[in-house]
C-alpha cells in the first residue's frame, strides 16, 4: 500500500491517457458493483437488521410481529411496590456475564498458548534439518481437519470411561483416577482449550514462520561469529524483528477466539462452564424463541469485536510509523 | 555436547509430529473397530473391520449429506471467485478515489463475527424462501468467502508488473478482455489457492449450516456428524462417528498435502499482509 502512494502513476503521456484512464475507472466501477452489492445483501443489511431486532421484542415464530421496545432487551428496571428496584435485561443477566467471562477467558488463554507453542513450532520449522517437509505436512493435519470432526475425535479421546487420554495420563501417573473431562464443570473449559490449542497452533506457527523467514540469515551469522548466546539472539534480535508478524497473528486469532461457537456446541453441550457469547446468543435466538433478546446479545458481541478491530487498526498505524522511522 | 543438542532437537520434532498426528491416527484406529473392541483401549490397529464404514455409507442420510456439502462448497467457490476476479482487478490495477476505503471495508467484513449477522440472514433467507435448502448456505457463505477471496486476489494482482497489461492497453483492449485474456491465464495458481481455501471454509462451516437447515436430508456433513447420536449417552455410535469423520477428512488432508506450499502462501498472504 505504501508503494502506491510514493510511486507516481505509470503514465508515459499523461494527457493522452486521460480518456483511457476515465474509461478504465468507469469499467472498474462496474466490476466492483456486483461484489459490493453481494456484500451489502449478505453483510451490511443483515447486520443492520440484527441491530434493529435487538431493540424489539420479536420472536422466532413471528419475525415481523415485533414491536420497538427501546433498550429493554439491554437493561430496564421496575420499581416494586416495596420501593426496591428490580433490574432486568442482558446487562443484569448473570448467565450473560458468565458467557462474557467464558469467552474472554477462553480467548486470552488459548491465544497465549497458541502463540507460545506456535513460536516453538515455527522456530523448529525455520531450522534446517532432515525431514522438515514431513513435519510441516504433519502440522497441517490439525488445521485441515474440520472443527466439528476434531471436536468429535477429541470427545472420544476425552471420554471418561473409554478415553485414551485418561489411560495415557493414568499410565504416566499424572492423574490418580479417571476424569470426566467434558462433563465435569471443573475440566470442561480445559477440554475446550486443549482441542482449540491443538487445532489452531499450526495456523499460528505458519504465520510466525512467514515472519521468521523474512529475517535475513546473515544477522544470525554475524551474531554467531560474535559469540552471542542463542537465547540472547532470540530475545534481542529475532523477537523484535518478527514482532509485527506476531501482533497480526495474535489479533487475527483473538478475533476468531472471541466468536467461537462450534467447538463448544459439540464438545460440551449445555455446560454453563463453557457457554460463550456466540453460543448463548444463538440459544436465545433459535432455541428459546427470544429473537430480539438474542439479537441484542449478538449486537454486543459485534461491538466487542469492533473494539478489537479498532485496536488492530490503531496498532497497525503504530507499526507503520515505526517502520518509516527506520 | 553436540549430540545432546541434536537428540533433544529431534525429540522435540518427534513430540510435535506425534501430537499433531495422533488424534487423527486414533480416529482411524477406532473407525476399524466394532462391537466390544471399541471399548478396549489399544494404541495400535488390531483389526481391519469395515463395518462402520459400510454402516455409514449405506445409511439413509449420510451420503445425501456428503452430496449436499460438495454441492454447497463447489457453488460457493464458483460464486466467490466469479465476483472476486473482476473486483480484485479493479481494486489492484485501477487508480480511483475511495479504493482504500473499499479495501478497509472488505477487511472489516472478513472480521465480522458470524453470529452478528445470524438474525438478519435468517430473516433474509426466510424472505427469499430458501430456508432449509442448499441455497440458504450458498448465499450466506458469501459473507466469509468473498472478502477473503477478494483480499488475497487483490494482493496477488497488485504484485504483477505493469508491463503485462501495457501491450493490451496500447492495442485498445477493453478491461474485460484484459482480465480474461491477460490476467486469468496468469492467475491460475492464485485461483487454485483461494478456491481451495474457500472450499475448505465452506466444507467446514457449522453455525449457518446448523441454523438454516432443519431436515436430515438438507444437512451438510459437519451438521450430520455433530448430530450423530444414540438413544442415550451410553449408546453414542462412536465407531460410526469416527468412520464418518475419517471419510470427510481424508479428501481434505490429501488436498492440503498436495497443495501445501500454495496453501501456506495463501494463508500468510491473507494474514500477514492484512
Amino acid at each position: 500500500m505504501t508503494t502506491e502512494a510514493t510511486n507516481p502513476p505509470h503514465t508515459a503521456a499523461r494527457s493522452g491517457m486521460s480518456e483511457l484512464k476515465r474509461q478504465r475507472v468507469r469499467a472498474a466501477m462496474w466490476f466492483l458493483v456486483p461484489m459490493l452489492a453481494a456484500l451489502a445483501i449478505v453483510a451490511a443489511w443483515p447486520l443492520a437488521r440484527t441491530i434493529w431486532f435487538g431493540f424489539t421484542d420479536t420472536t422466532l415464530n413471528n419475525l415481523y410481529g415485533g414491536e420497538f421496545i427501546g433498550f429493554e432487551n439491554y437493561l430496564t428496571w421496575r420499581e416494586l411496590s416495596s420501593g426496591a428496584i428490580r433490574w432486568r435485561g442482558i446487562l443484569a443477566d448473570p448467565s450473560w456475564w458468565n458467557a462474557v467471562w467464558n469467552t474472554v477467558y477462553f480467548a486470552v488463554i488459548s491465544v497465549f498458548f497458541e502463540t507460545v507453542f506456535g513460536m516453538i513450532v515455527a522456530l523448529v520449522l525455520n531450522a534446517e534439518f532432515k525431514g522438515r517437509g514431513l513435519v510441516r505436512a504433519a502440522i497441517l493435519i490439525p488445521w485441515a481437519i474440520p472443527t466439528i470432526v476434531s471436536a468429535r475425535m477429541w470427545g472420544w479421546m476425552l471420554n471418561d470411561q473409554f478415553g485414551i487420554l485418561n489411560d495415557i495420563f493414568l499410565n504416566l501417573g499424572l492423574i490418580s483416577q479417571k476424569i470426566a473431562w467434558t462433563a465435569s464443570a471443573d475440566t470442561a473449559m480445559t477440554a475446550i482449550l486443549i482441542v482449540d490449542i491443538w487445532k489452531t497452533t499450526p495456523f499460528m506457527a505458519l504465520l510466525i514462520l512467514a515472519g521468521l523467514q523474512m529475517v535475513p540469515r546473515d544477522i544470525y551469522e554475524a551474531s554467531r561469529i560474535d559469540g552471542v548466546h542463542p537465547v540472547k539472539v532470540f530475545f534481542r534480535i529475532t523477537l523484535p524483528l518478527i514482532r509485527p508478524a506476531i501482533m497480526v497473528a495474535v489479533i487475527f486469532r483473538t478475533l476468531d477466539a472471541l466468536r467461537i461457537f462450534d467447538l463448544v456446541y459439540v464438545l460440551t453441550p449445555n455446560s454453563a462452564a463453557t457457554k460463550t457469547m456466540s453460543v448463548i446468543a444463538r440459544e436465545n435466538l433459535i432455541d428459546f424463541n427470544k429473537f430480539g433478546y438474542g439479537s441484542a446479545q449478538s449486537t454486543l458481541l459485534f461491538l466487542l469485536i469492533t473494539a478489537f478491530v479498532a485496536l488492530y487498526i490503531w496498532l497497525g498505524r503504530v507499526n507503520l510509523s515505526g517502520e518509516t522511522e527506520r | 555436547m553436540k549430540w545432546v543438542k541434536l537428540t533433544s532437537f529431534y525429540a522435540l520434532v518427534v513430540v510435535i509430529v506425534v501430537i499433531a498426528v495422533f488424534p487423527f491416527y486414533y480416529a482411524v484406529v477406532t473407525s476399524f473397530k466394532s462391537g466390544t473392541a471399541l471399548f478396549r483401549i489399544s494404541y495400535w490397529p488390531e483389526s481391519l473391520n469395515w463395518a462402520n464404514y459400510i454402516s455409514v455409507l449405506t445409511s439413509r442420510n449420510f451420503p445425501i449429506s456428503i452430496w449436499n456439502s460438495v454441492f454447497v462448497a463447489t457453488l460457493t467457490v464458483v460464486f466467490a471467485l466469479f465476483l472476486a476476479v473482476t473486483a480484485s482487478y479493479a481494486l489492484s490495477r485501477v487508480q480511483f478515489r475511495g479504493r482504500a476505503l473499499i479495501l478497509m471495508t472488505i477487511l472489516g467484513v472478513s472480521m465480522f463475527p458470524q453470529i452478528a449477522v445470524l438474525a438478519g440472514v435468517f430473516e433474509l433467507i426466510r424472505f427469499l424462501g430458501v430456508f432449509n435448502t442448499p441455497w440458504a448456505l450458498i448465499i450466506s457463505y458469501t459473507i466469509f468467502t468473498l472478502p477473503f477471496t477478494v483480499w488475497v486476489l487483490t494482493t496477488f494482482m497488485r504484485d504483477l508488473p505493469m508491463e503485462i497489461e501495457e501491450a493490451a492497453i496500447v492495442d485498445g483492449a477493453s478491461p474485460w478482455v484484459i482480465i480474461t485474456q491477460v490476467f486469468l491465464p496468469l492467475m491460475w495458481p492464485a485461483l487454485v489457492t483461494t478456491g481451495l481455501l474457500a472450499f475448505i471454509g465452506a466444507w467446514n462451516e457449522f453455525l449457518f449450516a446448523l441454523t438454516f437447515t432443519s431436515s436430515e436430508t438438507t444437512r451438510t456433513v459437519p451438521v450430520a456428524i455433530a448430530l450423530l447420536s444414540g438413544a442415550s449417552e451410553q449408546e453414542v455410535p462412536w465407531g460410526n462417528i469416527m468412520a464418518a469423520s475419517v471419510i470427510v477428512t481424508v479428501p481434505l488432508i490429501i488436498l492440503v498435502l498436495i497443495f501445501q506450499r500454495k496453501i501456506v502462501a495463501g494463508l500468510t498472504a491473507g494474514g500477514v499482509k492484512g
